[in-house]
């Protein structure tokens, strides 16, 4: 079977650890006002690619990986869940370390086929990194198209399970830069053990150029990018608020 | 046990004590370095006062245009000039190339008309005499190649299919093995070229001939060697008692190189391991303290930093800038298996923050998997804020060239004193590939340079037919550009003898005679448009293909991708068989590189469009690197297209010239503090490339 892809790149080093080799994934059902690749948007176009040419490609120049592994981004790759799952198959018969960088949109709460697979797939998955929006629903239907009760609902669900995350979250100045919503998303990650990493970005505007290429108004035209250092400050507030929320519920613990 | 020599107590005797042998001295002696940079350190009030000092005259040079000052009336030589100094009461190491920093000395011998166009450019006219003597009655290195080419090879030279010939300047790419100097002293090193010129064969051959001429000459720049350092208050007869007079011993050495010679490329070789040796035994003694002993590096590296040589806008503009390639090899490993990363390895490196980045000396470090992490680490922190770290891949090269070469100019490894070179600029492949097309006649000139070939007139391309027909041409391109160096090198050591370099040489040299390839990628992208794609030829009045109209995809090399990758291999393998079929000057052995890391810019102007889709004028990839832009999978595919080209066809090197911002490095700094090649040491609890775990967290 083929997956619609739409590009790799050989040298990834901000999509997991080590370095990796990322595949783009064509088609993704959110849109996110900042996205900075509205070229991987449209489903159904892209590069028709079998798991096996990944495989083979990355084998080719496995030393260069050999503390990375290969990351599924996009786009949404569980939109493309059947070939994920075999892509991670040949991953795990070949012991190469699997990551996906989703949003976790796909996901509805409930029996389904297709939780059936996502089960089989996290099974094969060594690291998510999942990208909260927003955390207020609203909020997050204004800025993506969608409500984001699936997206923590998922997130839950990557609790249960146990798989390692690291949870990713762009600072948009005028859109995420509420400190009552930063200590909000901080509460909401204190309930999830297994997330490893917090990684909070600055917006940038890097990706104007390929809305000016597709034709497409770029939604946030004006707003500037935000200074580094800002984002890492709004990384302290989430933080803050994550050990606040852990100390409550220690504390509400000892009490039974 | 007692050594001829007071200066060498402490040492551990070995093959070195008894022949000239740096490489035995350095075996038995170094200490491999495993710690961080927590010793290091800062630059002393000196090192900062003679810095400013340095800064404010590179200011007033730029203001002036490029040239603060150039000698118009003595020629230079090892003892040309007294000596010159910063401020005498400050430097800990001493030396100028003229009587003082920053003035270019003229140097005639290459070419007297390149010397006075020099001078001329920046405002300044040769005494009259000195242009009178070399065009009257010395003649020099470029009168004597062009009493002797042909018209073919004049034709190859103005439209620049053969281009940056070395036949108008000094060839450069030679290195003295410096640290004899320092290690045996002037005296011993006499002796023995004395014993070589009584051992030469009796009966006398031209070669013989040349042998003996050749080593009285290098007999005659070691005494003046030692007179240049009297000159300095030194008496570098004796070998070097310390570290500060080793320095100072191994830099005169270089000096005096660099007051003999303006070569193309001067480097310096493989040093700082060598002068750790006595760093560690004046450490031990209480000799020097570690921060004086950064002192003097701070200050032989500013020297370095300091070295001028007077020359046109045109060699600027081939080499993009005014570069001296005074290349230093760091590191590598041992063929026992020891790294070579000592102490003094990081003070070379440490300068870039003592005295800040610089291009120049040209820091290359060899790397290995097996240097120690740490410094790794270092190096990357240092490549990171300094952007002036070069690495050449030593698990490479050491099968070649063992454990004591170092790395002239760019990329071109060679044994230090054992192996020399021929530089031979290079061959323009892209616009032979246009002569194939066209049957020898010029894209740009329209004149006949190649042979009179049938030209190819179809429409559109054939792979089949442009191959055999490139094939042919290349051939042709080989023979003529193999005989243009045979004839540059001829006179090179003719009227441009560089004697002080051999000097610090064995007496049996190997020679290199390195050729060159420019436009690689083109040509792998020309031929794979050609094969994968529509190529539809667009011609002109005349006839003449000047354009090419491409239809359709193909794969692009850049992209880890065979059907290409194997084309660009194949090229490189041919050329160079081509190149070995030709007879090469003095017994040398035909090397050839992909590294044209600036002249791109050049020859590509000089060059037609190409079925690459590339259009005229536009300039090639530097190096081996794939065309801009063309690369679309991510640097990992990049490299490895290149890593499959031919080391053993491309012995002189390869080279990839990689721009990266460093944020795309990763989140921190230290993401790149794993292995370069390119184990990230991640996916541990402590890898600064996750961000920031939240370990330790819930015990606060």
């Amino acid at each position: 079977m083929h997956g619609n892809i739409h590009s790799i790149e050989s040298f990834g080093t901000v999509d997991g650890p080590g370095l990796r080799f990322v595949v783009f994934m064509q088609g993704c059902p959110m849109r996110c006002k900042y996205c900075h690749n509205p070229d991987t948007w449209e489903a159904g176009k892209g590069n028709p690619m079998t798991a096996e040419e990944i495989i083979s490609q990355f084998e080719r120049n496995r030393a260069f990986y050999k503390n990375g592994g290969i990351t599924v981004t996009g786009g949404e790759p569980l939109l493309q869940i059947d070939f994920m799952l075999e892509l991670f198959r040949l991953c795990r018969e070949r012991q190469i370390h699997t990551c996906i960088d989703t949003s976790g949109i796909t996901y509805r709460e409930g029996e389904s086929a297709y939780n059936k697979k996502l089960d089989r797939l996290m099974g094969m998955t060594d690291l998510v990194m999942l990208d909260i929006k927003h955390i207020d629903p609203d909020a997050h239907r204004e800025l993506t198209g969608h409500g984001n009760e699936g997206i923590l609902a998922f997130a839950k669900y990557l609790a249960r399970r146990n798989i390692p995350v690291w949870i990713r979250h762009v600072i948009v100045p005028g859109i995420t830069d509420d400190v009552q919503e930063q200590q909000r998303l901080g509460r909401f990650i204190a309930h999830l053990p297994n997330v490893k990493a917090l990684d909070v970005l600055p917006y940038h505007t890097m990706g104007v150029n390929k809305y000016e290429k597709l034709g497409i108004p770029y939604p946030l035209a004006g707003v500037e990018a935000l200074p580094k250092q800002r984002a890492a400050e709004a990384r302290g507030v989430i933080l803050e608020s994550m050990k606040a929320e852990r100390m409550r519920m220690k504390q509400e613990a000892a009490r039974g | 046990m007692a050594y001829k020599y007071e200066a060498w107590e402490g040492f551990e005797a070995g093959t070195w004590t008894r022949e000239i042998n740096v490489r035995s001295f350095i075996r038995h002696n170094y200490t491999p370095y495993n710690g961080d940079e927590a010793f290091l350190a800062g630059p002393t009030q000196n090192t900062l006062d003679l810095w400013e000092q340095v800064s404010q005259l590179s200011k007033e040079e730029r203001e002036h245009g490029g040239v603060l000052d150039m000698d118009t009336e003595i020629i230079s030589t090892i003892t040309s000039h007294g000596p010159g100094y910063l401020n005498k009461d400050k430097e800990t190491i001493v030396g100028f190339q003229t009587d003082k920093p920053f003035k270019r000395a003229l140097m005639p011998y290459g070419g007297i008309r390149m010397a006075e166009k020099a001078c001329k450019d920046n405002g300044y006219t040769v005494d009259p005499k000195i242009s009178e003597f070399f065009t009257v009655h010395r003649k020099t290195h470029n009168a004597g190649v062009f009493d002797v080419y042909t018209p073919e090879m004049r034709a190859c030279r103005s439209s620049h299919i053969i281009t940056g010939l070395p036949d108008a300047y000094g060839r450069g790419r030679i290195i003295g093995d410096y640290r004899r100097v320092a290690l045996y002293g002037i005296e011993r090193l006499i002796e023995d070229k004395m014993e070589q010129k009584e051992t030469t064969r009796s009966a006398m051959y031209s070669k013989v001939i040349r042998e003996r001429e050749e080593l009285s000459e290098q007999i005659r720049a070691l005494q003046d060697l030692a007179k240049m350092a009297a000159s300095y208050g030194f008496d570098i007869m004796k070998p070097a008692k310390n570290v500060k007079e080793a320095i100072q011993w191994l830099y005169f050495g270089y000096l005096g190189a660099i007051k003999e010679q303006n070569g193309a490329a001067m480097s310096l070789g493989r040093t700082s391991t060598f002068l750790d040796i006595y760093a560690e035994r004046d450490l031990a003694n209480g000799t020097f303290t570690e921060s004086e002993i950064q002192e003097m590096v701070d200050h032989f590296i500013m020297k370095l930093r300091m070295v001028k040589f007077a020359r046109t806008p045109e060699y600027n503009a081939l080499f993009s800038g005014d570069p001296q390639w005074v290349t230093e090899s760091i590191g590598g490993v041992a063929i026992d298996g020891r790294h070579m990363v000592t102490k003094m390895s990081y003070r070379y490196l440490h300068t870039l923050q003592n005295l800040g980045p610089a291009p120049e000396p040209n820091l290359t470090v060899l790397w290995s998997e097996h240097l120690p992490e740490n410094f790794k680490r270092f190096c990357a922190k240092t490549s990171i804020e300094s952007s002036s770290v070069q690495y050449e891949n030593d698990d490479l090269m050491r099968f070649t060239h063992g454990d004591d070469y170092a790395i002239a100019c760019c990329v071109s490894s060679m044994r230090l004193g054992k192996e020399m070179q021929f530089f031979g600029a290079r061959a323009n492949l892209a616009k032979c590939l246009l002569y194939a097309i066209n049957g020898g006649v010029d894209e740009v000139s329209h004149k006949q340079v190649g042979p009179e070939f049938t030209p190819i007139t179809s429409e559109y391309l054939d792979y089949d037919e442009v191959m055999k027909k490139y094939d042919a041409m290349m051939r042709w391109l080989a023979e003529v550009y193999v005989n243009t160096l045979n004839v540059i090198h001829y006179m090179h050591d003719k009227y441009c003898y560089e004697k002080l370099q051999m000097a610090l040489h064995d007496k049996n040299v190997t020679r290199w005679f390195a050729t060159g390839i420019a436009g690689l990628s083109v040509v792998a992208d020309s031929l794979s448009a050609i094969k994968y794609a529509k190529v539809k030829v667009i011609r002109d009045e005349t006839g003449l293909a000047v354009d090419y109209q491409v239809e359709g995809e193909f794969p692009k090399y850049g992209n880890d991708d065979d059907r290409v990758d194997e084309i660009a291999t194949d090229i490189v393998h041919r050329f160079m068989e081509h190149v070995r079929k030709n007879h090469t000057y003095r017994d040398s052995i035909p090397t050839t590189s992909i590294l044209t890391i600036t002249s791109n810019v050049v020859y590509g102007k000089a060059t037609g469009s190409t079925p690459d889709g590339r259009k005229r004028g536009e300039a090639f990839a530097p190096g081996a690197n794939p065309m801009h832009r063309r690369d679309t999978h991510g640097a990992v595919a990049s490299m490895a297209s290149v890593a499959k080209l031919p080391f053993k066809d491309a012995q002189d090197g390869i080279s990839n010239t990689f721009t990266i911002i460093p944020g795309a490095l990763g989140k921190e700094d230290t993401i790149f503090a794993g292995d370069l090649e390119i184990d990230l040491d991640c996916c541990g609890d402590n890898c600064a490339a996750t961000p920031t775990l939240f370990e330790g967290m819930d015990r606060e």
